[in-house]
């Protein structure tokens, strides 16, 4: 296809919203926007999952919820597919692309070859734009990446239909109809999605999510040198890190990526209070990476005593703190658009 | 994180791609940076593959003992936990558990056997003749 322009992201999800929404004609949009808008900023230590006997975290929310939400509130109709046949899933994915309509694919990470092997574990969400296809050949955007890829047919049905937990089952998905969207509409959705990314990390009855859920997995690292001992401890720490950092959160565990979201925020809504917030996300987001130095250090084998793990703690407690006065303060403002 | 302070490390993703993180620049703004890696995180994922490695080495001693079958083998070889290994499968969890029994591994069935060497991508051939 001519003209395909490939647009690199932090995160995968982001990337796939805002280069197909940019072909729609919305080419003002950008990553912190989608980030902000479909409110993803989260904060979750989720109960009963254990990933290799440790933490189960997520810094954002739910696959496909960025996507779902930012097309919503932007009033922008989405077509999602799932497929039950191999066949029809690689039928309807070649009328698309035949059509010259890219489109966003849901990928299992474990058969990408395009990845290198150290990043290939079984994570069903990765997202994906399939673009073109010449014999069997198809042209791919992974957003995470600086440049276009490729896949062969079979390496693409192998993602599409990975199996596990979120399994694709051939997920694609694209914006149908993109109406023009006014400043007003803009507004209203940055205020919609800040309202409910308060409510997310503040109100959420569980203490598990949001800026509790912080203080959790604070109170469980104290116990974990004691419990597992130092090498297991330290392991379930690199695990965390790896959550927080790992490909595709824009550093810091999403935060810096939500910083320059309110940014941007701020200077749409005329709102300059929302920079004071930015500011304090943006400090949250480099406690995330010194408790990250912290825990490295544990993990490196460095320093291991109890008093290491009660500091990285101790950070956590302070992110949690600092994370809830950013979003009171933000409630407090009661936005208007 | 300032621009400057943005990691340039080396590591996995060395010939793969450099990644997007986002970072103020000198006037205070945030814009898009490009990371080649950071070491801390490097390291967390190293030891992730190493505690996997030492797992699989342990379990393959196990299959050598008679202990467990080459299921759980494979499972732990391809970075499988159970639901994912069911997803391949299409066997529960719990039957799943049985057949790492090595007595009741013996006693599957061609197909059986068959769905688990899909799964691994290997051949049944492979999956029961055990060496190493």
């Amino acid at each position: 296809m001519e003209n395909f322009k490939h647009i690199q992201t932090a995160h995968c999800e982001n990337g796939v919203t805002v280069n197909l929404l940019q072909r729609k004609g919305l080419d003002f949009f950008n990553e912190p926007l989608a980030f902000g808008i479909g409110s993803g900023l989260f904060y979750i230590h989720i109960p009963f999952l254990k990933i290799n006997k440790g933490p189960a975290i997520s810094f954002r929310s739910m696959p496909g919820a960025i996507f779902k939400r930012t097309c919503k509130v932007l009033d922008i109709d989405v077509v999602h597919k799932r497929f039950r046949s191999k066949e029809e899933a690689e039928r309807f994915l070649n009328q698309q692309v035949d059509n010259g309509n890219p489109v966003g694919c849901q990928v299992g990470v474990f058969h990408l070859m395009y990845f290198p092997k150290a990043f290939r574990f079984h994570f069903n969400a990765h997202n994906l734009i399939v673009y073109d296809r010449k014999d069997d050949v198809y042209s791919v955007s992974d957003p995470v990446m600086e440049v276009t890829t490729s896949l062969t047919r079979e390496e693409l049905e192998k993602v599409r239909f990975a199996k596990g937990p979120f399994a694709p089952k051939g997920h694609i998905y694209y914006p149908e109809k993109v109406n023009e969207v006014s400043d007003e509409l803009l507004r209203k959705a940055i205020v919609k999605g800040i309202n409910h990314n308060v409510r997310d990390m503040l109100y959420i009855p569980s203490n598990r999510t949001g800026v509790k859920g912080i203080n959790y997995t604070a109170s469980q690292i104290r116990k974990w040198r004691a419990k597992h001992g130092e090498k297991k401890a330290g392991l379930f720490l690199g695990q965390i890190v790896r959550m927080q950092e790992e490909i595709g959160t824009g550093g810091g565990g999403f935060r810096f990526l939500y910083a320059a979201f309110l940014e941007q925020a701020a200077e749409r809504l005329s709102d300059d209070r929302l920079i004071k917030i930015s500011e304090k996300i943006t400090k949250s987001g480099d406690l995330w990476r010194d408790s990250a130095l912290q825990m490295a250090g544990i993990y490196k084998g460095r320093i291991t005593s109890q008093k290491d793990f009660e500091y990285s703690a101790d950070i956590l407690n302070e992110i949690s703190a600092l994370e809830k006065e950013a979003f009171k303060e933000l409630k407090s403002f009661k936005l208007k658009y | 994180m300032k621009k400057h302070e943005l990691p340039q490390d080396k590591g996995s993703l060395d010939n793969f791609t450099r990644e997007v993180c986002y970072v103020k620049n000198k006037n205070g703004k945030y814009e898009k940076g490009l990371s080649t890696g950071w070491e801390a995180k490097q390291v967390a994922l190293d030891n992730a593959w190493e505690e996997i490695n030492r797992i699989v080495a342990e379990i393959k001693q196990e299959v050598l003992n008679g202990k467990v079958s080459p299921v759980k083998y494979y499972m732990e070889l391809n970075v499988m936990d159970l639901p994912v290994l069911a997803g391949y499968t299409g066997f529960f969890g719990w039957q799943i558990k049985r057949h790492m029994k090595p007595s009741v591994f013996k006693k599957l069935s061609d197909k059986k056997l068959q769905k688990y060497a899909e799964a691994f991508e290997i051949s049944v051939v492979d999956l029961t003749n055990f060496k190493k």
